[in-house]
């Protein structure tokens, strides 16, 4: 079962690479964002291969790195589905594949609004390995990464995620703001959490000419999440919160390179987790599926 | 012989006629369903003038994001591909400024358009001054597939 999970998650890597080289770019115009949604969905049939990194420090174990890849696909101009492949090693320890995720984000409203809502559903089944810390819910600590691999792999969690994305932008500024509920499908309480983040691209205007250190390809921001408790202990007390500044550099090519540190705000969080990730938005990838199975072009 | 002849003649005329008429019919009820958003911009919108009509980098700059992020769906020339219609006919050269850019903003998401707000507002003005920049001329052929479904 182990070997067939890796042998998927290399064929699956090997094919985002595949496409990721050898098929058309899109100019992207990514946010600096690891944790907090905006209301931009994924352009209607183009894919989005992306893979994430998160260096975390552990007081009382071992720190360690986890990563996920994602596919993002854009199903229409309302509707992006997502597919993630989660992993992480601790060191002096092991490296385990911890779980998979399909992610799915509705935008409700045909038009810009001051608020934009979008509607986002996500389906997880991992071990409890799981260390990406995509989102803080419940009472998420530090101390829950303690315990070794060996026997946190032995637990198995089926979850779903509900958000409710607000977004707006404002002369160039991106304000987000996401509220996060979260259920163990085997008979735990409803967990909650929040992440916002605010983000400007560095240069309003376009360059007359295409160029990859033209300011307006930078995008910084800052985020702020962490866990709100859950259903009968609403509140602060044993939550976990960062505050992470993120940097965003859309390369005309099609690819986006971030970086964001983010540093914990009490005894209850990791002092340091150093997230970086690489993307790149493939056009057209929708027609190109359709072709090989035969559509007209 | 010769009235059977005639009659022939007058009805494949009649024929040719209705034919060419349903086409143009066809023809107008099509670009009336493409460019119909554009006559859904509100006033306020409408009337927004272009704060950069006389940056004169503003049109270049704009080329650059057309090629970067509308050239995939309206072709190189904007005169339409298979996903998205042509930008170079009368309905979108002769629109105001601010309608164009209520498009680029707001999008069509129903038919496929996403919201393009993630721009800076500048950079959408830069794109509204090439598109007004480039005149009219004849959609492409594969543009005609990109008719959007009742």
């Amino acid at each position: 079962m182990r070997l067939l999970r890796c042998a998927s998650l290399l064929v699956l890597g090997a094919m985002g690479f595949w496409f990721g080289f050898a098929s058309p770019p899109a100019a992207a115009q990514e946010s600096p964002y690891f944790v907090t949604y905006d209301h931009y969905l994924e352009e209607p049939g183009n894919l989005e291969v992306e893979y994430f990194s998160t260096l975390g420090t552990q007081r009382g174990g071992n720190n360690f790195h986890s990563y996920f890849a994602e596919f993002e696909y854009g199903a229409t101009a309302w509707w992006t589905t997502e597919l993630y492949l989660d992993g992480q090693t601790t060191f002096h320890d092991s490296t385990v594949f911890s779980g998979f995720k399909w992610e799915n984000r509705f935008r409700p409203l045909e038009r810009e609004h001051w608020i934009n809502p979008i509607l986002y559903v996500e389906y997880e089944d991992k071990n409890g390995t799981d260390k990406t810390l995509k989102e803080i819910v419940g009472h998420d600590v530090e101390a829950d990464f303690e315990t070794p691999n060996a026997d946190t792999r032995r637990e198995h969690e089926r979850e779903i995620e509900l958000k409710l994305i607000l977004s707006s932008t404002v002369k160039g500024w991106n304000i987000s703001e996401n509220i996060i509920a979260e259920k163990n499908l085997a008979n735990e309480p409803w967990e909650f959490g929040y992440a916002l983040g605010f983000s400007r691209p560095l240069g309003l205007k376009a360059a007359a000419k295409r160029c990859s250190l033209c300011r307006q390809n930078f995008v910084a921001g800052v985020e702020m999440y962490g866990g709100l408790g859950d259903r009968y202990s609403f509140g602060l007390k044993d939550t976990s919160h960062y505050l992470a500044p993120a940097v965003a550099w859309n390369l005309p090519s099609g690819w986006t390179l971030r970086l964001s540190p983010g540093f914990g705000l009490n005894d209850n969080s990791h002092r340091l987790l150093l997230r970086w990730g690489v993307s790149r938005e493939i056009s057209g990838f929708g027609g190109m599926v359709r072709r090989i199975f035969g559509a007209k072009s | 012989m010769k009235p059977v002849f005639c009659s022939l003649l007058l009805c494949a005329s009649l024929v040719a006629v209705a034919l060419g008429l349903a086409g143009e019919q066809k023809e107008a009820r099509w670009r009336a369903d493409v460019y119909a958003e554009l006559a859904k911009a509100p006033e306020k919108a409408r009337n927004r003038s272009n704060p950069l009509e006389n940056d004169p980098e503003a049109a270049t700059a704009g080329r650059v994001l057309f090629v970067d992020h509308c050239a995939e769906c309206h072709g190189e020339t904007a005169q339409g591909a298979k996903k998205g219609p042509s930008l170079r006919v009368p309905e979108v050269q002769n629109a105001a400024p601010g309608t164009i850019f209520w498009i680029l903003t707001n999008g069509v998401v129903r038919r496929g358009m996403p919201v393009w707000s993630r721009l800076p507002e500048a950079q959408r003005w830069q794109l509204v001054r090439y598109l007004k920049s480039l005149g009219t001329a004849e959609p492409a052929p594969s543009a005609r597939e990109a008719a959007p479904k009742p």
